[in-house]
């Protein structure tokens, strides 16, 4: 069923009582062309491509829990593409404007707000960072505006402008940038896929990868073996896990992040704004909470949650950049678990097995990332080359001295 | 999660700051083809699980602490060179 005003109308008169199911419940069948493993956001927006952009039928998503359970459902929401490297800009890039027309695309309201990413300098040095990535950003054509001290305080008077140690001097502003409701884009590419005939299999875990002469045949899982023409992986924070039942060993380090929401406020802060000074970002949901997030908790885990000191961190950030903060209580917080790779940068690409595809190591920066990981992901596996925005996420990057790496840390996930 | 540090006693983790798996060996010499393995390759195991982790806030000695990553129980740790002289025997 098409979403539209109509069919709202429709189905008001009967009382809601008429919706179907966004998506079906299938049973595996015995064979796909393609398994996709892994039904969060980027899985299902690389089945949800797979199927639309280059008419193949005959894909499944395996999710071992159920779809919109892992990190789609856990992050921040926020949508951006304010980097600096060329190969990561034109990628971020693209996702925008994917995420500029998802909606229409995808038929289901994703709540797509383009209320402005802020990011805050307290230095000279750091506004001089800013300009040139304000160059880089703008050279790719992406929007961006350098704001002085003054700019900032129209738009927030509430900041701590006059801190001793980290005065507010300007900022770098992407009006494009903003919030999507996180849950609805995994809905929603759900949906699509599902329309175009992709299996969804919820609660299919895989426990093995079987090859045959360097080529992926099947895969196990607690439903029994499937066979597969290819096999693409999409599993986030358990990427390590997968890549090691087909042998491979990945320059990727799991780590926990937290996530945080505030009571219900009246409207406070109306775009995304990180404060340059400590990691913290902050930004207003639709209910009136505010959602915010700081640093990985540092150590390795697949625990997702993470311990109380960074809690305290985080909070000491925000109030940091904003006092009135030490008045709003805190109501929930939860932690996912990241795919930190070596270089701060994902990897989209084939492997050393044959028909065997890797889409991981997105940091804590993979929600932006979703509409074009899908994109350029769902072209690799359909094409068998990469798509021309993601030739640098290379898995032998590392090998071969090509690494990403936006913030110069070298190689140490816990600091990416 | 408070870590036992040989010197310390019970501390808690914000005094530690962590380096990462300590499964890898470094190679001996410049020619040895396993830089790239050793610098870049980890195993990443959701479970029991050996870390380097420098008691910064601390007596600042360099620990491998063993801790099980999907839980965070923490199993023991020790001094970094003792591990080291243990994992060559």
């Amino acid at each position: 069923m098409k979403y539209s005003v109509f069919s709202l109308l429709k189905n008001s008169l009967s009382g809601h009582k008429n919706w179907t199911p966004a998506w079906r419940t299938p049973e595996p069948k015995k064979q796909y062309d393609i398994i996709i493993v892994g039904g969060g956001g980027h899985g299902l927006a690389t089945a949800y491509y797979l199927a639309k952009e280059h008419g193949l039928k005959n894909i499944a998503v395996l999710e071992k829990n159920y779809i919109g359970s892992g990190n789609v459902g856990r992050n921040t929401t926020i949508i951006r593409s304010n980097y600096m490297l060329l190969g990561n800009n034109p990628f971020y890039e693209w996702s925008m404007k994917l995420w500029e027309n998802l909606e229409q695309d995808f038929n289901f309201n994703a709540m797509v707000s383009q209320r402005g990413v802020l990011n805050l300098c307290h230095t000279d040095a750091q506004r001089d960072a800013f300009a040139r990535r304000g160059n880089a950003m703008r050279i790719d054509g992406v929007d961006a505006e350098l704001l002085d001290a003054h700019a900032v305080r129209e738009m927030y008077p509430f900041f701590d402008y006059d801190n001793a140690r980290f005065p507010i001097k300007g900022g770098l502003l992407q009006r494009r940038g903003g919030t999507v409701r996180h849950d609805a884009v995994a809905w929603g590419y759900a949906r699509g896929a599902d329309l175009r005939g992709v299996d969804i299999l919820q609660g299919c875990e895989l426990t093995g990868i079987k090859t045959e002469s360097g080529r992926v045949v099947s895969v196990q899982t607690n439903k029994g073996e499937i066979k597969c023409g290819k096999l693409a992986l999409c599993a986030a924070g358990h990427s390590s896990e997968v890549a090691a039942m087909a042998g491979l060993k990945l320059p990727i380090e799991s780590h926990v992040l937290q996530a945080f929401v505030s009571e219900g406020l009246k409207p406070y802060i109306d775009g995304v704004v990180t404060f340059g000074a400590g990691h913290f970002y902050v930004s207003q949901s639709d209910k009136g909470g505010l959602v915010f997030g700081g640093d990985i908790d540092g150590y390795n885990s697949y625990a997702q949650r993470g311990n109380l000191p960074m809690v305290e961190h985080v909070i000491e950030a925000g109030v940091a950049m904003i006092p009135s903060l030490s008045r709003v209580r805190a109501l929930r917080s939860w932690g996912g678990v990241m795919d930190m790779s070596m270089d701060g940068s994902p990897i989209i690409d084939k492997t050393s097995v044959h028909g065997l595809y890797l889409n991981a190591g997105w940091c804590y920066g993979g929600f932006k990332a979703t509409p074009a990981s899908g994109w350029c992901y769902a072209h690799l596996i359909a094409k068998d080359e990469p798509h021309k925005f993601a030739t640098a996420y290379r898995l032998d990057r590392f090998r071969t001295g090509h690494m990403l790496d936006e913030k110069g840390q070298g190689a140490t996930p816990n600091l990416h | 999660m408070l870590i036992p540090c040989p010197h310390c006693g019970s501390r808690p983790v914000e005094e530690f700051t962590f380096l990462g798996d300590a499964a890898p060996t470094r190679p001996e010499t410049l020619e040895d083809p396993g830089w790239h393995a050793y610098v870049y390759e980890r195993g990443n195991p959701r479970g029991a699980f050996d870390e380097f982790a420098h008691h910064s806030g601390g007596c600042r000695a360099w620990l491998v602490v063993s801790r099980d990553t999907k839980t965070h129980e923490v199993f023991g740790a020790v001094i970094a060179r003792n591990y080291a002289r243990k994992k060559k025997l």
